[in-house]
């Protein structure tokens, strides 16, 4: 009896194994992360930067610099492809292991709308652009990489790089953690910004800085118009 | 209309200036490192590529309030009133003595494709492009390779040195200024002859230069904590990204947030 027990037990283990692996088999195919598995760090950029592109051209509202509508498409295109708290924790600094949970947040939530503010101008300036993805010098087994591109349109070709970290685990795919344009490197740029900052006033000076910032600048928008 | 005329004839002493605020900035900069040190960012060690800071700060204030009060304005006017192909054809115009001189300095950097493409750019410009006004050379796929004196020496090793800010000239660095001085002299504006013409052609070059700039509009505000230091670490890191050909040796960082 109890060794039948054990063999349905058994059994039943073994199905569910079954079962369970098939399921995954299924999620993993069907899945966007397992198209995002396959790609390549450079087909990851040149399809992103396209399907923006894309976005750009055929969105009045995106194209004419509507903020709500950029927040909307970066929190929905841009920020998943992002590994936005290491981009925060690495232009703040050590100072961000002493920083409380909510300042961390508070700090990507701040640093994030002062971008967005910064890179909404270039938006309603693309008309006819095109991105061509240099060639990846890496291995298939590297953590990090480096992508670099070049936007083409009617002007100098300005060259816009990314570096790329692989998401631990399976098919987690790529995410961009810093960024570089005409030469200069995002994340390193704000890097002093922060430090004077926070040497100065503490971080939740920065945070403070930060706010009044981003009010400032909402306030010199709504003027605008 | 007064105001432009001014400028013009007021820059030949800028020239000369220039040269003496240089050799002023690293004398003043080492004699009031000491004394200055309560700039705005006292707190903040300062950065070893700028040991000039407290100096360099007060010259990039100045410098504000020149643009703001003269280049600025002249720059809009021009734009204003200029046609537009009339600011078009000024604007190759530099760019192909630009040109000349980054074929001589793709040479030094032993360079043969892009000396060749620069060369190439010239030849073209130059004789089909009625004297550079024309660029045609861009639409026949011949890309520019600027690159300047400072980006030679860069090229052979010489390191930047301490970061300055020039009068009326803006970001720089000790290596730059020294580079420029060549820059300056061998461009076949400073032999144009009658002397009027000459300052004029400065002049306008400099406006073209600003012009370029206006879309920008005060986005600098917007986006920087501190202006200064923005400005510094931006022309820091750009300037070096141009001495490597936009391919730096890595300075990568690691990930904090873990």
């Amino acid at each position: 009896m109890e060794l039948m027990i054990s063999t349905i037990k058994h059994l039943e283990m073994k199905s569910w194994r079954a079962f369970a692996a098939f399921g995954m088999t299924l999620a993993l195919v069907f899945s966007p992360f397992a198209q995002a598995a396959d790609l390549a760090p450079d087909e990851f950029i040149k399809t992103l930067c396209n399907s923006l592109l894309e976005s750009v051209k055929t969105d009045k509202n995106l194209k004419s610099g509507d903020p709500e509508r950029i927040r909307q498409v970066v929190d929905t295109q841009v920020l998943p492809n992002v590994n936005f708290q290491r981009m925060t924790a690495s232009a703040v600094g050590p100072q961000w292991r002493s920083a409380s949970d909510d300042q961390k947040a508070k700090l990507q939530e701040q640093f994030k709308i002062l971008l967005m503010h910064t890179y909404s101008g270039a938006l309603t300036q693309i008309r006819d652009q095109t991105v061509t993805v240099k060639p990846l010098r890496s291995d298939p087994q590297d953590k990090e990489v480096l992508v670099k591109t070049e936007v083409k349109g009617s002007g100098d070709p300005i060259q816009l790089d990314y570096r790329l970290e692989k998401t631990p685990g399976v098919g987690m795919g790529w995410k961009i953690y810093n960024l570089n344009v005409l030469g200069v490197w995002l994340v390193d740029t704000y890097r002093t910004q922060f430090s004077q900052e926070i040497n100065a006033k503490g971080i939740d000076g920065l945070i403070a800085t930060l706010t009044d910032r981003n009010q400032s600048n909402g306030n010199t928008q709504s003027a605008k118009k | 209309m007064q105001a432009p005329l001014l400028f013009i004839s007021w820059l030949p002493k800028g020239r000369l200036a220039f040269v003496l605020a240089c050799v002023l900035s690293v004398s003043l900069g080492l004699s009031s490192a000491h004394a200055q040190s309560t700039t705005p960012s006292q707190s903040t060690p300062s950065n070893p590529k700028d040991p000039f800071e407290s100096f360099n700060r007060s010259v990039f204030d100045f410098n504000d309030r020149v643009d703001e009060s003269l280049t600025k304005p002249i720059a809009q006017t021009y734009v204003r009133v200029t046609p537009s192909f009339v600011q078009t054809g000024v604007r190759n115009f530099f760019g192909n003595l630009s040109d000349m001189w980054s074929t001589v300095n793709n040479a030094f950097q032993l360079k043969p494709a892009s000396t060749a493409e620069s060369l190439a750019r010239v030849g073209v410009n130059t004789i089909l492009g009625l004297g550079g006004v024309i660029d045609w050379a861009t639409k026949m796929d011949l890309n520019k390779h600027p690159e300047d004196f400072g980006q030679t020496l860069g090229y052979w090793g010489m390191g930047s040195g301490p970061y300055l800010v020039l009068p009326l000239l803006g970001p720089s660095t000790l290596r730059d200024t020294g580079a420029m001085a060549l820059d300056l002299k061998t461009s076949p504006v400073t032999r144009v002859r009658p002397a009027e013409d000459k300052y004029e052609l400065m002049g306008l070059n400099l406006v073209d230069k600003r012009a370029k700039y206006l879309d920008l509009g005060d986005q600098l505000n917007e986006v920087a904590l501190d202006r200064y230091s923005f400005v510094r670490d931006v022309f820091l890191q750009k300037r070096r990204s141009e001495v490597f050909d936009g391919d730096p040796p890595d300075e990568d960082d690691p990930d904090l947030s873990q």
